[in-house]
């Protein structure tokens, strides 16, 4: 649980920071979000002492942290940066030891948290544990930032912009796999960004800061349907039924069974295998069943030949994943100009596929909760109004 | 490099091959070597003045490079570059002048004199090896709770060891090449033969002089760069 008590940061005459006051359940995703010089990051900084608060008081726990050491409290706190910042003088495991080392950790105790760390965080130990900061991509460093962040399992994440630097498609992936880590740690995360649909995506809550000043704090449902002021509904956007599909998830609204046919897949071997009969694409998958394309049935019926009737796609690029978001998906099936898009798991086997009906459909179903959150919560106030006195 | 360093010590301990080569070079000058003393004593003299006046150089400059980089310093950072800047500017032998009345006739004088002068480069490159590290890594190292003497020695000073250890190579360089002024002052070294050769018009004397001083430097040059390599953490070449 982290709890900010009006909450002061000034620089001379300029305030930074102006009486905030929101607390943060345990086990939550708060995203602090607000355009440049709004104070999220100066907010951030201030809860691990980076910047001491001019005035108010900030727990962590139950705890006052001006009650500690600057490091004894930031020893207890992840912090993952933008520009991550790995020690480039180091490997990727040195630099993931750092908070044990500082925490004399035994050496064994120390490597089996490096090992469990570069798996969860999907980069196989053996091949990564020995590198340098300099030999990895983008992501990867993130990756490892993120990582090193957890290394002595702290209950608290702060995260400045962590997936800033890297393309849209490998901060898709970042957010993803952050999701997925989220569900199963359970961490209290204040997380800084500027990008709303991030926001979105992975917020319990948003924090939405403006000059120093706290604008609104509630869920992404909550502040998409409810923006506090013309300030919140003009910064979270117009697109506020696309927004919401951030928080859906592709394994809400895939179908599962779908036509697939693996091994040889020579085209006129295809145009006889494949069972047309109710569909009109049959993926194929190699013996692993690992997605390597699809065949369209309907372009056989009006004459085309079988060779061109079959698609080969990379799954990396042209699937996504049961973890990837609606919004995402949407967008790759207009990107591609597909009327549906393959869903895999991590290694690219098939599990099936989502269609844009069926995205629709959930936009539909989520303004329908939404109408009926909100009519909910009118009902309740109205019945507090007509309390006879 | 340890063979260069080893031949460098057999030529000069052979006093025999110096009056061969000096008496062939200069056949017209009677008793071209220099007599005074021999080139090992020459040399090894030499050695005492450089390596004293490095090694005060190196245990002042680079704590001070360190110091004007940190918080308590960092208003004296523009004094002491100016300062540093100014030692090197002055011509050594003003210095040594400058320095005789006060500490006299003597060794003593050529090292403050040496080490003054050769401040520069180590305080300038301590400087810039520290402000070349990202300031995202000192961010995050701060971040995780590392103390400050622990992000100095664990960080930053080997993040910046190449650059402060290309500083101090300079230094050195430029110090064997400035000490055999100091025989001004009576200090002794390689300077002895030059100016003895200088003011006698024995050339003999002069060349033994450059000759062994200018291989030192070489010599030194290169034990120095590998020594840089050695500081050099893996990942951050």
């Amino acid at each position: 649980m982290i709890r900010l008590e009006q909450v002061t940061k000034r620089y001379g005459d300029a305030v930074a920071v102006d009486g905030l006051t929101f607390e943060v359940p345990e086990g939550e995703v708060c995203v602090l979000i607000g355009p440049s010089g709004c104070g999220k990051t100066t907010t951030l900084r201030m809860i691990n002492r980076l910047i001491e608060p001019t005035s108010g008081h900030i727990f962590v726990g139950d705890r006052d942290v001006m009650s500690v050491t600057p490091e004894e409290l930031r020893r207890g706190l992840g912090y993952a940066i933008q520009s991550v910042g790995l020690f480039p003088h180091l490997s990727v495991a040195e630099n993931i030891m750092t908070v044990p080392k500082l925490l004399k950790w035994d050496r064994k105790r120390m490597e089996e948290r490096v090992e469990e760390l570069l798996t969860l965080v999907g980069l196989p130990p053996e091949e990564y544990a020995g590198k340098y900061p300099r030999q990895l991509s983008g992501g990867e460093g993130q990756r490892v930032g993120v990582a090193r962040a957890l290394a002595a399992d702290p209950p608290v994440l702060l995260m400045d912009e962590p997936f800033g630097a890297v393309d849209p498609l490998n901060r898709e992936r970042l957010q993803t796999e952050f999701a997925r880590i989220q569900r199963s740690l359970r961490k209290t995360v204040i997380f800084v960004t500027h990008d709303v649909d991030e926001a979105i995506r992975l917020a319990d809550h948003i924090a939405l800061m403006r000059d120093g000043r706290l604008q609104q704090y509630a869920t992404p449902e909550e502040i998409l349907d409810h923006p506090a002021n013309k300030f919140v509904h003009d910064f979270m956007g117009a697109d506020r039924a696309l927004k919401r599909l951030g928080r859906v998830r592709v394994s809400e609204a895939m179908r599962t069974a779908v036509p697939s046919l693996s091994g040889g897949r020579s085209p006129q071997e295809l145009s006889t295998r494949a069972a047309c009969a109710d569909t009109r694409f049959v993926y194929l998958t190699d013996a692993d069943g690992r997605l390597e394309g699809w065949f369209d049935c309907h372009a056989v019926e009006i004459g085309t030949t079988a060779e061109d009737a079959v698609t080969l796609v990379d799954w990396r690029d042209d699937a996504v994943r049961p973890d990837t978001s609606l919004k995402e998906a949407l967008s790759r099936m207009l990107g591609h100009g597909y009327r549906s898009i393959a869903v895999t798991d991590l290694t690219g086997h098939l599990l099936g596929d989502v269609a844009f009906s069926a995205v629709e459909a959930a936009m539909s179903d989520s303004d329908e909760r939404m109408a009926a959150a909100h009519d909910a919560r009118e009902g309740a106030a109205s019945d507090e109004g007509s309390v006879p006195e | 490099m340890a063979l260069a360093a080893i031949a460098y010590g057999v030529v000069v301990s052979q006093q025999g091959w110096w009056v061969a080569a000096l008496t062939r070079l200069f056949p017209t000058t009677t008793g071209p070597v220099f007599p005074s003393a021999t080139m090992a004593d020459l040399v090894l003299r030499h050695l005492a003045i450089v390596g004293i006046s490095s090694a005060i150089t190196i245990t002042i400059g680079i704590p001070l490079g360190v110091w004007v980089t940190r918080t308590s310093g960092r208003d004296f950072r523009e004094l002491v570059a100016a300062g540093v800047d100014f030692g090197q500017t002055f011509p050594p032998v003003a210095v040594l002048a400058l320095m005789m009345p006060i500490l006299g006739f003597s060794i003593r004088t050529a090292v403050v004199a040496l080490s003054l002068y050769g401040l520069f480069p180590v305080v300038s490159n301590t400087v810039a090896g520290l402000d070349a590290v990202p300031p995202a890594v000192l961010d995050s190292a701060r971040g995780m709770g590392m103390g400050k003497w622990r992000i100095l020695f664990t960080v930053e000073m080997p993040l910046a060891a190449r650059v402060i250890m290309a500083g101090v190579r300079t230094s050195v360089i430029v110090n064997i090449g400035t000490a055999t002024v100091a025989a001004v002052v009576g200090a002794g070294g390689l300077g002895d033969p030059i100016f003895a050769g200088i003011n006698t018009q024995n050339l003999g004397y002069v060349f033994q002089g450059a000759v062994a001083a200018a291989l030192l430097a070489v010599l030194a040059d290169s034990v120095l760069a590998q020594v840089e390599q050695m500081v050099t953490p893996a990942g951050a070449s």
